[in-house]
């Protein structure tokens, strides 16, 4: 980053000190907006079983993007991260066919970690990959969505990993499908998650150190501020994120193929944008993505109830109404 | 001098034995170039084009089959070369996209190769192409499954769930809508799930939102079948009386044969066709029969007293 483009992006974030709550508050108004279509396009899309559904299957992008907040505000972008999630699940499952622990409780037990660790070690490769090898972040998982994609491949034969044990099925299976107090488990991870990361980044040092290391990586260093450590930290968070997703969708279908999570990177990176995070680094709002990712899932679900829009356009008008939801933020904290 | 006559003789019967045992082992190299597993349904191509491949080598001594597998069509010309090389007398292929590997194909075909080409054809698909077709029928994929719910439940209300937006697709739709033809058959809605597991239990989920009552699921193909049974179940709906899939998956058939209520029969579009071509090419060589011409596989219904036909435990697919 050049000094003149730093002194702009100085300049506009001082104007946008005031706005911080509008802007904040935009990606909810967007959904709100959208609510409404919804409402006006099915009656059934309102109900509490149809939104209960769009946000429990939105956990996984949710989860997947509140890490991705964390490598988009340090500057850094993770292409990686659906590719990892084929992997890190397709892993889970060989190790809980594999009969290694008898008891199904323990061998279960035993999966959730191995899942977080395998997770965290494949954001640590990606983060040393980066910051040690000195690759362009873009490059460089661009490169390990290639391997953990082939590896999934490789492990799979092309064909499908599915969960053998009925009798582990049947004890995981309230991991995605049970209820908590009447939510819906997956709704209270989500939330869980982002408060846990909501913390982490307005809260602590090490947030403050993404945010600034996003912002300005020179002037970050010059103030003595370990700049590769936050930014590989930022994506074993990534990592941890992505095991956490995985921990959730392996109970759903019981199984990965080699197009599980094909373009989720894709969808993860837009809900953070939608959320309010600017791509380009320095300022993180993680309700704000899991927000985005609920705008992205709720798109697809109006599509699908509405009796009037051609199977053939669904693509155009979502990518329509990402962009209008983009504009009704914009003009939000322009009006501010 | 004894000794060495001896040798001598002992070489001589050798050779001679030699001859005679190259006239019963007639050499011919098969080269077969297969799409990489990718998904589902070309993991199933391999392993038949392996498994096949084996049974015939054994079957055959002197035959020799080489199976080479591309992840898209330039390297798949590239592949299709270096088998060239390796001297073949015949390929069997199935492209991962026909029409930019035809001059490839002609290539080959051009040095008096045998060819057969497998379910993929180019827009000119004639003997200047290749000496054998044998297809897949997309069309009658969806006939069968549309013929089956005419039968079994023919005022039913139906949610397709559809593939990728490609001919392929459109051919299953076009061969459904042949097959319910004339009934009391009522389609609710038709949405591309992606051939995807994911995609489709979404797809299901919002159907079942939508639609206070189905009787019938027709999603086409065994991978999204897996979405649609969970979506089916999580909801606790018991309105649908039955999802009818299609390929022919291990996990489907297994489904059929232990008489799954919900999936009382599949539709093939099996990966094994390729063992189809192979074989045919083989019988062109060893048995001397004509197999030159067009070989339409059909969408074969698996029910559950044939389902054991169509069982292959070990195979990834």
């Amino acid at each position: 980053m050049t000094a003149g483009e730093d002194a702009v992006e100085t300049k506009s974030r001082g104007r946008s000190w005031r706005d911080i709550d509008l802007r904040a508050v935009a990606p909810f108004a967007a959904l709100a907006l959208l609510l409404i279509v919804g409402a006006l396009v099915n009656p059934n899309f309102i109900g509490i079983n149809n939104l209960a559904n769009v946000a429990t299957r939105s956990a996984f992008i949710a989860i997947i993007a509140v890490g991705a907040t964390f490598v988009i505000s340090s500057g850094d972008l993770d292409l990686s991260v659906g590719s990892m999630v084929a992997f890190v699940a397709s892993i889970m499952i060989i190790f809980m066919n594999s009969g290694a622990i008898a008891d199904p409780g323990l061998m279960l037990a035993a999966a959730v970690v191995l899942t977080m660790v395998i997770g965290g070690a494949c954001g640590l490769a990606n983060g040393l990959i980066t910051t040690v090898g000195r690759i362009e972040p873009f490059i460089a998982t661009l490169g390990t969505m290639g391997i953990y994609r082939g590896l999934t491949t490789w492990l799979s034969q092309g064909g499908a990993i599915t969960l053998r044990e009925p009798e582990l099925q049947a004890l995981y299976r309230p991991a995605y499908f049970g209820y908590i107090l009447g939510v819906p488990v997956p709704i209270v991870v989500i939330l869980a998650v982002t408060a846990v990361a909501a913390f982490i980044l307005y809260r602590t040092r090490y947030g403050r150190h993404v945010v600034a290391v996003g912002s300005n990586s020179d002037v970050a260093r010059y103030s003595g501020i370990p700049v590769n450590r936050v930014r590989t930290i930022a994506f074993v968070i990534q990592g941890l994120c992505v095991a956490i997703a995985v921990l959730l969708y392996v109970p759903r279908l019981g199984s990965t193929s080699a197009t599980t999570g094909i373009l989720w990177e894709l969808q993860a990176i837009t809900a953070v944008v939608v959320g309010g995070t600017a791509l380009k680094g320095g300022a993180g709002r993680v309700w704000g993505t899991i927000c985005g990712a609920f705008i992205l899932e709720l798109v697809g679900n109006i599509m699908l109830l509405s009796n009037f829009i051609s199977e053939y356009l669904i693509g155009a008008i979502q990518g329509a109404i990402i962009i209008i939801a983009m504009l009704v933020q914009r003009s939000l904290v322009r009006k501010s | 001098m004894r000794k060495k006559l001896l040798g001598l003789t002992v070489a001589a019967m050798a050779l001679v034995a030699g001859v005679v045992h190259a006239q019963e082992e007639k050499k011919v190299t098969i080269g077969v170039s297969i799409p990489a597993a990718d998904h589902g349904w070309t993991s199933g191509v391999v392993f038949h084009a392996e498994r096949v491949a084996k049974l015939l080598m054994e079957r055959n001594p002197g035959l020799n089959v080489i199976v080479k597998t591309s992840p898209d069509p330039a390297s798949q010309a590239n592949a299709v070369q270096d088998l060239e090389t390796q001297g073949i007398d015949a390929l069997v292929i199935l492209p991962t996209d026909p029409d930019p590997l035809v001059n490839a194909i002609k290539e080959v075909k051009g040095k008096g190769t045998f060819v057969a080409l497998v379910d993929r054809a180019p827009s000119t698909n004639d003997n200047s192409v290749r000496d054998l077709y044998v297809a897949g029928n997309n069309f009658a994929l969806g006939q069968t499954a549309g013929e089956y719910i005419k039968t079994t439940t023919p005022e039913a209300e139906v949610v397709v769930i559809r593939g990728l937006p490609i001919p392929i697709d459109q051919e299953r739709q076009d061969g459904f809508d042949k097959g319910v033809e004339g009934s009391g058959v009522k389609i609710l809605d038709r949405q591309y799930g992606n051939w995807n597991r994911d995609d489709a239990f979404k797809v299901m989920q919002d159907y079942l939102t939508k639609y206070q009552k189905i009787d019938v699921v027709w999603c086409q193909d065994d991978d999204m079948a897996v979405g649609v049974l969970q979506a089916i179940e999580q909801a606790g709906r018991t309105d649908i009386q039955y999802v009818i899939a299609g390929a022919g998956s291990k996990e489907m058939i297994k489904k059929v044969m232990d008489g799954d209520k919900m999936i009382p029969v599949d539709v093939l579009y099996p990966p094994a066709m390729v063992g189809t071509a192979l074989e045919m090419t083989v019988a062109n060589f060893y048995g001397q029969v004509p197999v030159r011409g067009v070989y339409t596989i059909d969408a074969t219904l698996v029910t559950k007293e044939n389902a054991k036909d169509f069982y292959f435990p070990d195979s990834p697919f």
